[in-house]
């Protein structure tokens, strides 16, 4: 059930595509046909030859002042869902509901002309976003001060860096007063000030009642100001929650494209078998909070014994890469693998991780530097689910949690001179 | 709060909340309209050197080649009444008129792809910004032929006055045409080749550069060409004072009023439908 409030109900949306030119056209003036003899689009959502579903069977609400984060792998579908909330194509089947005005942050600067000024395109992009040019009359040097364009504004446009032109389109987006706002990958240009300004004007919307709803490949910019996120994949909804773990199975997607890849000697005398991740208590366990403890269990086959054989793990961030890497002869822990099956554990204590997902990649050697038998990347993967960070420079965020002290120091007469 | 609701079902099945939506789009597109048409207007004009003598060399080429060849008796014209000279400019500038309006919806359209698969916004805006500018392009012109007039000394009866109805019409039926072409031309790039070739090809079949034919065929073009009756009735109030095709006027242009409904209409369905076939 809807609240009379909801915003956004999204129920049980689906909507195709096609992947071959030439036939999407063709289903385009099919479409055109059917929308003529006002069918009632009850077989719309029936696949044919060469389509597929972008949009599968999607369903959610969103409530006033609440900011949403859209976010999942390219090709997910959050554009296409973005698409049909702002009322640019129609779904195939199921349904929406949109209360309110809806504002768009999504084509920055639409409507500019190159050869116009930047005065003059303020005034088009405006009538474009639905403000009226006396609005844009009352709030232009807000406009021009926002966009730090005051040199610039009676220059044509097309001798604006891209940076400054999408500055000048979010300056007057940033006017907007709309109910529901969709905002697609837009926060990701400007300098760090900008940025901040462009959030802090985000946050100053969803105070007043605005609901946002925001594409994003940057989980900071999504933990920033989303209160919940929405995971998308394949076209389908895989999370729909609080933003940590939403975050980290968005992570784990992206880990999982290289997932599990192996590489091994020929005819290689000892293996990786497999590994489990349990908790302090030896339960077996994928997530985690910053600070626990991680035990992997890993168990190794071999034909031929090795002696002194090495262990090395690569602990990897999918927002960063390599995070850094440890082994079995660091921690002086020497082991001999035998024919038939081996098994070892190594823990991680207190790991500084922040909320994310991260995956482990093993290598095992012999004793001596080119001994390589096998590797398996992201043999393992794990999330860190809380707590929360704070990416507004009130908190932790990003990767890894440094324990960190602060004091202030009297300030010593050789200094002060 | 009003609430939006997107189903798969046709727009025609709810033909009243579709209508209301038409005509509270239009009433809210004015002002877009307006920018629009300053911002083509404006930029289309300032990265040249001549400006709006490129909106005069096509009547005026196509002029000085007709009293060319008929000065050197390749081209056979009856009796036109006034100069030939006045005749096919003002047949010309009509004619273009014409021409504009057919193609100007699916320029317009066509060249604002980008804004219209990210953003919503009253898409007749777009075609009201259309119109404007080749009203504009009329004046102008209309200008040109009035200087020609005076040159030439060539006085103009009172029926004159009835030129803007004759225009508005002409621009009726065109932009009709061309909004019910749009869809498919944005569907098939076909469209706007075709129609290149067959706007030539009908200038011919309508008396632009001739009076109209009387005898049998040459007067089916009378009959069977919509535009004939509007063009040369047009001109006849500018030059004569005696249109002779009237009635036909008169049912072209309530025609002309259905078509232009008729594709309004069909954008607003269609539009959804492109924008998925358009992409990103």
């Amino acid at each position: 059930m809807s609240g009379r409030e909801t915003r956004i109900a999204v129920e049980r949306a689906t909507k195709k595509f096609c992947r071959n030119l030439k036939r999407s056209l063709w289903y385009g003036l099919l479409d055109l046909g059917d929308e003529l003899r006002a069918g009632s689009g009850r077989d719309r959502a029936r696949l044919r030859p060469g389509e597929f579903l972008a949009l599968d069977d999607v369903s959610f609400e969103v409530q006033p002042g609440e900011c949403v984060g859209l976010i999942g792998a390219n090709g997910a579908g959050k554009s296409t869902l973005l698409k049909l909330l702002n009322g640019l194509v129609r779904p195939d089947a199921g349904r929406l509901a949109i209360r309110g005005r809806v504002g768009a942050l999504i084509e920055l600067g639409a409507g500019f002309n190159p050869i116009l000024t930047g005065r003059e395109n303020v005034y088009v992009n405006g009538a474009v976003l639905g403000l009226s040019k006396r609005h844009v009359d009352a709030v232009f040097d807000e406009i021009v001060s926002f966009a730090g364009l005051a040199d610039f504004i009676d220059a044509p446009v097309q001798i604006y860096s891209s940076g400054m032109r999408v500055r000048l389109g979010f300056a007057v987006a940033a006017h907007l007063e709309p109910d529901v706002l969709l905002v697609d990958e837009v926060l990701a240009v400007g300098d760090v000030g900008f940025r901040m300004k462009c959030f802090e004007n985000l946050r100053r919307l969803k105070r007043n009642g605005t609901t946002i709803v925001l594409v994003s490949h940057n989980m900071i910019d999504v933990s920033r100001v989303c209160d919940r996120v929405i995971v998308m994949e394949g076209g389908r909804v895989v999370h729909d929650g609080d933003v940590p773990s939403g975050i980290a199975s968005y992570e784990r997607q992206l880990l999982g494209e290289a997932d599990g890849r192996r590489e091994t000697a020929e005819d290689a005398a000892a293996w990786i078998d497999g590994i489990e991740l349990l908790d302090a208590d030896d339960m077996p366990r994928q997530e985690f909070h910053t600070g626990d403890d991680l035990v992997a269990r890993v168990t190794l086959g071999a034909r031929r014994p090795v002696p002194d054989a090495r262990m090395i793990v690569h602990v990897t961030a999918s927002a960063v890469g390599v995070l850094g890497s440890f082994s079995s002869p660091h921690a002086n822990f020497r082991f001999d693998i035998h024919p038939g099956k081996t098994c070892l554990r190594f823990s991680m204590r207190g790991m500084p991780l922040l909320v994310g997902s991260y995956g482990l990649t093993l290598s095992l050697y012999g004793p001596e530097i080119p001994d390589f038998l096998d590797a398996i990347r992201m043999a393992a993967t794990f999330k860190i689910v809380g707590p929360p960070t704070n990416a507004f420079g009130y908190g932790v965020c990003h990767s890894v949690g440094f324990e960190h002290d602060w004091a202030l120091q009297e300030v010593s007469e050789e200094w002060a001179s | 709060m009003a609430e939006t609701v997107y189903i798969p079902a046709s727009q025609l099945r709810h033909p009243g909340r579709l209508l209301r939506s038409m005509f509270r789009d239009l009433a809210d597109c004015r002002e877009l309209a307006w920018r629009l048409l300053v911002r083509n207007v404006s930029a289309k004009y300032r990265q040249t050197l001549l400006g709006y003598v490129w909106v005069l060399l096509p009547p005026i080429v196509t002029t000085a080649v007709f009293v060319f060849l008929r000065r050197s008796g390749v081209f056979e014209v009856g009796e036109t009444g006034v100069p030939y000279v006045v005749f096919v400019l003002a047949g010309m500038v009509l004619w273009l008129t014409f021409a504009d309006a057919v193609n100007s919806p699916m320029q317009m359209v066509g060249q604002s792809k980008s804004m219209l698969t990210k953003l919503n916004f009253q898409r007749e805006a777009l075609i009201l910004a259309g119109v404007g500018e080749l009203l504009l392009n009329a004046l102008v012109r209309f200008a040109l032929l009035g200087a020609v007039l005076l040159w030439l000394g060539v006085g103009v009866p009172a029926t004159a006055l009835l030129i803007p109805v004759g225009v508005l019409t002409l621009v009726a039926v065109g932009v009709g045409i061309g909004v019910l072409l749009t869809p498919l031309a944005l569907l098939y790039r076909d469209v706007e080749q075709a129609l290149a070739i067959f706007l030539t090809l009908w200038m011919f079949v309508t008396p632009v550069l001739y009076p109209p034919p009387t005898a049998w065929p040459g007067s089916l073009m009378m009959t069977l060409n919509p535009v004939s009756p509007i063009l040369d009735t047009t001109r006849a109030w500018l030059l004569s004072g005696a249109p002779a095709h009237l009635e036909g006027f008169l049912l072209v242009g309530a025609g002309s009023l259905l078509l232009l409904f008729c594709g309004w209409v069909l954008l607003r369905l269609a539009f959804p439908v492109l924008i998925e076939r358009m992409g990103a």
